[in-house]
């Protein structure tokens, strides 16, 4: 640490790169098809699919990020993740069969299924590039500082490196690259996350109490910590948060574009099952890792600074915590293991975002669906490129912003914009063309507007002394809104093709229960 | 092609028995789902206090530690409860409105071959 270089945690990043260049290899020779560059074939199961969902959502952020959380505040940790989880039930029970069943390669597809193609796939690309660029911009932060600090590299050269490696995996290997790039990584961070929980319990003889006690000895909130603090301050913004990430989940382009990886309705299902579960144990295994920093490294003077100030800031929480359980070794293990949750990540992002302009853009707004497949992966890989230029160069711009609202925004884009179209085309006849744009257009404009507006860009990065907008997530007001918009627009259309839109839903219906119709994978 | 099978699965009443069914039970866990939910939301907007109590004189855990692992442990359950039921009885009860609609198109197309030869 202290910008030392640590040999275990490069030669740990360096066979796991190693590894996943020589499966981009593999996957690029595999790859022929838009099915195969889209959906990895469609061949992907259930159980492989549950952990590389896992792994899309398991971000470092969300490791360190949470586990940071707990070490300063303790309980509220615990209720921001468990918002992160509830989402996943409602992709389950709403969404993951009829997507399987009508979609082909993303969220779009099933939007615009009896819907006019070109307006309702160019908002649908709009609302998914706006998400994957917020999250994408802040993984690329988030990257190159902590690579900055476990490995000794400067802030832009770590963010030049996290953007070629992910363009490499993207462009060559495709959605099959990017699982098992997925997968492996998924399995290291559970991995070494139990394996630094474990530490943490077998030093205090496996008693869970002896561990919360110690910790509300040494910390300064004391007994405040078992129970929740300042995170949810009033009813409103505890709701507009709660409603963000339960809707938002179901709205995130690359998350839903994992349903079309695997080959049937039933395996869409199990993959959610194994997602929901894995992501379960991981937030309780950063609780008791955050529990663990309070205990271990908060008393340490080795990791704090002159000032009592943990080194490198409270996201380092884990990470520290890694040293002082298992040395120098650890640490290494679980900075290479950091570094790989980002690469995975990131790429993830950047297929969902190349898939909106390759497939929905370019081959169906621009084309018309008349693009041949092999122009279309072409231009899937420029965007690729093209988003990896934009996320280096946004991520070098942003380097000293205050970028905490980002994954916010996100979420509250795909709750108010994404999630309402794909909804209300699922489960409600009446819905028209003119009513879908309207809401959709609504939700998205509205969420940005009042992030701008709101308390985290209007004071705290713009400076002004009080927000025009009182809230910090606006999901509550911008989803209200847009679904309003979308219901009284859809109503009030008695064009022709409002009509023929209506009752084409009926046939939809029936495939979306019945899967008579959908996409096979390809070893059919 | 698929529209002959979509023609006769919507006339089949077993098809709209069984969505009926699956779609009782999705709401009815979505709904329990969002009450557990809102209702932890809410008990930390209003109630903050209770979670942050003992859970006896002596001990530092409070209450908010089984109930927050309680709603993980409920989250992942209700999954497993929907995906069993789904994946083994709804949809082989679905895999024979979608025989029967088979059948039927097949019985279509050999009618129609009698009558033209």
């Amino acid at each position: 640490m202290n910008g030392s270089v640590n040999i275990t945690a490069i030669t740990m990043f360096f066979v796991f790169v190693a590894a996943t260049l020589g499966i981009t290899y593999w996957a690029a020779k595999r790859t022929k098809t838009a099915k195969d560059y889209y959906s990895a074939g469609g061949g992907i199961t259930g159980f492989q699919n549950g952990l590389a969902i896992a792994g899309d959502y398991m971000s470092a952020a969300s490791f360190l990020g949470i586990s940071a959380l707990v070490f300063t505040s303790g309980y509220d940790g615990l209720i921001y993740s468990i918002g992160f989880l509830v989402g996943w039930p409602v992709i389950l029970f709403l969404l993951a069969e009829r997507l399987r069943n009508l979609g082909k390669y993303t969220f779009s597809d099933v939007a615009s299924y009896r819907l006019q193609q070109r307006p309702i796939r160019l908002m649908a690309a709009c609302g998914s590039l706006a998400v994957v660029l917020l999250y994408l911009i802040a993984q690329m932060v988030g990257a190159g500082k902590l690579i900055q600090l476990l490995f000794g590299l400067p802030y832009e050269y770590a963010v030049v490196m996290v953007g070629v490696l992910m363009v490499i995996y993207v462009s060559a290997g495709g959605m099959l690259a990017t699982t098992w790039v997925q997968i492996i990584k998924a399995f290291l961070l559970l991995s070494g996350a139990t394996f630094l929980a474990f530490l943490v319990l077998y030093h205090q003889n496996f008693s869970i109490s002896a561990l919360f006690a110690q910790a509300v000895d040494v910390h300064d909130q004391g007994i405040a910590i078992m129970g929740p603090g300042t995170l949810v301050s009033d009813p409103v913004s505890a709701i507009s948060l709660g409603l963000a990430l339960m809707f938002g989940t179901a709205g995130l382009p690359h998350i839903l574009m994992r349903f079309f990886t695997v080959p049937d309705a039933k395996q869409a299902r199990r993959s959610v099952f194994y997602a929901t579960g894995f992501i379960g144990y991981f937030y309780i295994l950063t609780f008791i890792i955050g529990f663990g920093a309070i205990v271990f490294v908060s008393t340490n003077p080795e990791f704090m600074d002159t000032a009592g100030a943990l080194i490198g800031g409270n996201n380092m929480a884990a990470i520290h915590l890694s040293k002082a359980m298992g040395g120098d070794l650890f640490l290494g293990f679980i900075s290479a293991v950091a570094f790989a949750t980002i690469l995975a990540v990131v790429s993830g992002l950047t297929l969902a975002g190349a898939t909106a302009v390759s497939n929905d853009l370019y081959a169906h707004c621009i084309k018309k669906g008349t693009a041949s497949e092999k122009n279309e992966i072409i231009v899937s890989r420029l965007a690729t490129v093209g988003l990896g230029i934009a996320a280096i160069a946004l991520g070098i711009l942003f380097e000293k912003q205050n970028i905490a609202f980002m994954v916010g925004l996100a979420f509250a884009i795909a709750a108010s914009a994404n999630f309402p179209i794909l909804f209300f085309s699922m489960f409600w006849k009446s819905l028209t063309t003119r009513g879908a744009l309207a809401g959709g257009w609504v939700g998205l404009i509205s969420a940005v507007t009042l992030v701008i507006l709101g308390p985290i860009i209007w004071v705290d990065v713009l400076g002004n002394a009080e927000a025009i907008f009182p809230y910090k997530y606006p999901a509550l007001f911008s989803m209200t809104a847009g679904i309003i918009c979308l219901i009284v627009v859809s109503l009030l259309d008695k064009s022709k093709s409002a009509n023929e839109e209506r009752d084409a839903f009926s046939d939809q219906f029936v495939r979306s229960m019945t899967g008579i119709g959908a996409e096979k994978s390809s070893e059919y | 092609m698929s529209k002959h099978h979509y023609d006769h699965i919507r006339g089949n009443d077993k098809f709209h028995e069984l969505v009926a069914q699956k779609s009782k039970l999705s709401w009815s866990l979505i709904a329990l789902m969002m009450l557990v939910y809102y209702s932890f939301i809410l008990v930390i907007a209003f109630f903050p206090e209770w979670l942050g109590t003992p859970l006896s004189s002596n001990s530092t855990l409070t209450w908010g530690m089984p109930v927050g692992i309680g709603i993980i442990l409920f989250t992942f359950i209700i999954t497993g409860i929907y995906v069993h039921r789904a994946n083994n009885l709804y949809d082989m009860l679905m895999q024979k409105v979608i025989d029967a609609s088979h059948e039927h198109v097949n019985d279509m197309q050999s009618d129609k071959k009698e009558s033209s030869s």
